[in-house]
């Protein structure tokens, strides 16, 4: 057992792999080349099409103990993941690891799997029941949680190894050429996929949408693919975006909107090239609404929106308020529309997007992002992974990676959820470092992180409601008392990896 | 006093609180929340202090919590006081 610097416990090793404290944001150094992976050849002639996902499987040579694959764009929707999991039973398979970019709560259905030994562990955080049964010591299955940047580097250096990818692809033709545009399962942007296209040993396509060679435009090429296999569906339409993104009507999250919209326009970085992403919630989607009414006031025109790109940002782009979109992954049916229309919405891959360990990511590139958090702390520290119940709920998405890429990154969060403050002496689980956040926004006030001394000293020149983060904490907990803190076992049910690879803290059983 | 009727009062939204009465022999008070391990004490502290305040000495007072404040707490339990306590 180690202290990281953030004062977290973290175990010397983890599922048989020695563990490396996190340190700080940027200083780790990447050794070594970037993961390889046989050649293959295709002679003409030749075909890649197999009739089942358990022909699939059989032929792509995955055996007991290896690791497969699959990508989040299809959301609470997905279909894939459970089928292949079922079919990996059927075959008798035992202890497979999944590395997939997420898994979701439709996904509780491979517990009974987990349970008989077929899965034997998670290389990527989970959101829904399985982490909370196993934060409840009901499930026996280690997982490491990355962020989309933090994956994308784990799979080129090698570090997770995916044995098989098998990607929905939305819109594929016989050859494996993918689009996520088009089709009854149609996605977006399968940035995600992207990486595990290239690195993966086999790489299975998946669609229930097989159209004549060749599809166009190509969003994962031919020579990545070595079969291709068509089911009934791919997923649900409806639950592929699974959040509606709408503005909030809520006052709480509308005053919280307009103070993050004020921190923008105050901290000068609103202007001609400004690069902005925000998440999908009614909170960061009223302060983009707000921020962009104050571009088409001052004639502003960014440079780019990114990340997981919604309708918003869409009417932004196609107002001319940004001359791009850079898209990992779409949140919206009209982010879906969009990007299969304009040419200026960019599809990228996740190492593109986020990977702390190549020529240099988008985030890198951002001026300010938008952020939720179930809690922070004093030291600025952001929990997203585990509930105030202390359950692993929700996967890291790309909070670490644009906090650490931004110029500013701000949180938006109500003051108080269901009696419990949002500020704490320490949060349950470090996400994100308070050393990459510059700002929290609560309807209570705006806490600034000392290394933003002249953002602060503007803001309360401008009277805004400025509170030290402590004086925040000690306020909201007037009104709700003092929360017990949680009590944990010692037993570790999850290790949540920094973006560089260095672990930034542990998720410990919940006692009782 | 009694609580000498089946009442309830507030909502099960977060942030708000269900709360249940019913006559009953003695006074028993049963709270499930959401912030159980967190503010379970201090809950169950404020239902006492509103029930010694209306002198309630029997009936069977059942609460669901949804993380309200103390004032939620305060102004749900005493609706149903009195709508519980109404002859």
């Amino acid at each position: 057992m180690a202290l990281n610097s953030l004062g977290r416990e973290i175990p010397d090793s983890y599922a048989g792999k020695k563990l490396v404290p996190y340190r700080d944001p940027y200083s780790v150094s990447p050794e070594g080349n970037v993961a390889t992976r046989a050649l293959r050849r295709v002679n003409p002639g030749t075909s890649k099409r197999l009739s089942s996902l358990g022909e699939a499987i059989v032929a792509s040579g995955l055996r007991d103990g290896m690791t497969i694959a699959t990508h989040h764009a299809l959301r609470n929707g997905d279909f894939l993941l459970n089928a292949i999991v079922a079919e990996l039973a059927q075959l008798g398979l035992k202890g497979i690891w999944i590395a997939s970019s997420s898994v979701h709560p439709v996904h509780a259905e491979i517990i009974p799997h987990i349970k008989s030994g077929v899965i034997a562990g998670f290389q990527c955080g989970v959101n829904g029941l399985i982490g909370e049964m196993a934060s409840r010591g009901e499930l026996s299955c280690p997982i490491v949680v990355r962020s989309h940047g933090g994956r994308a580097r784990a799979i080129m250096e090698g570090s997770v190894k995916i044995d098989v990818a098998f990607i929905a692809a939305p819109c594929c033709d016989e050859y494996g050429n993918m689009n996520g545009y088009f089709g009854p399962s149609a996605c977006g942007s399968l940035g995600y996929a992207q990486t595990d296209a290239l690195f993966a040993s086999c790489v299975v396509a998946v669609t229930d949408n097989l159209v004549p060679f060749p599809v166009v435009p190509i969003s994962i090429p031919q020579t990545l693919v070595d079969y291709v296999v068509t089911v009934e569906r791919l997923g649900d339409p409806a639950k592929i975006v699974s959040t509606t993104t709408r503005i909030t009507t809520d006052p709480v999250g509308l005053q919280i909107a307009t103070y993050a919209s004020q921190v923008i326009e105050v901290s000068g970085l609103l202007k001609d090239g400004f690069s902005f992403q925000t998440g999908s919630g009614g909170i960061s989607l009223a302060v983009a609404d707000k921020v962009r009414g104050a571009m088409g006031r001052g004639g502003i025109k960014g440079s780019f929106g990114c990340g997981g790109i919604t309708g918003y940002f869409v009417e932004m782009l196609e107002e001319g308020l940004f001359a791009s979109l850079m898209d990992v992954q779409c949140f919206d049916q009209e982010a879906v529309r969009s990007i299969g229309r304009n040419l200026a919405h960019q599809e990228i891959g996740a190492d593109f997007y986020a990977n702390p360990f190549n020529g240099g990511a988008v985030v890198n590139r951002l001026d300010c992002v938008i952020l939720g958090a179930t809690e922070v702390d004093t030291s600025f520290n952001v929990n997203v992974n585990t509930e105030s119940n202390g359950y692993l709920l929700h996967n890291t998405g790309g909070h670490s990676d644009t906090a650490a890429g931004a110029k500013l990154s701000i949180i938006v969060a109500p003051s108080i959820r269901g009696r419990l403050p949002i500020v704490k002496d320490r949060v349950t689980t470090v996400t994100t470092p308070g050393e990459t956040i510059g700002v929290v926004v609560t309807e209570r006030g705006i806490a600034v992180n000392g290394k933003h001394a002249e953002l602060k000293e503007e803001l309360v020149r401008r009277k805004l409601p400025v509170k030290e983060i402590g004086e925040l904490q000690r306020e909201i907990c007037k009104i709700t008392g003092t929360p017990r803190p949680l009590e944990f076992e010692d037993e570790v049910v999850a290790v949540v990896e920094y973006r560089d690879g260095s672990i930034i803290d542990a998720v410990r059983r919940v006692k009782g | 006093m009694k609580i000498v009727k089946k009442v309830q009062a507030g909502t099960l939204q977060s942030s708000d609180l269900m709360v249940f009465l019913a006559p009953a022999e003695a006074l028993c008070v049963t709270i499930e929340s959401t912030v159980q391990k967190q503010f379970g004490e201090l809950i169950r502290a404020k239902v006492d202090e509103v029930l010694a305040q209306h002198g309630i000495e029997a009936g069977e007072v059942r609460i669901t919590d949804r993380g309200a404040l103390d004032y939620a707490i305060e102004a749900r339990l005493e609706t149903a006081i009195r709508r519980g306590t109404e002859v």
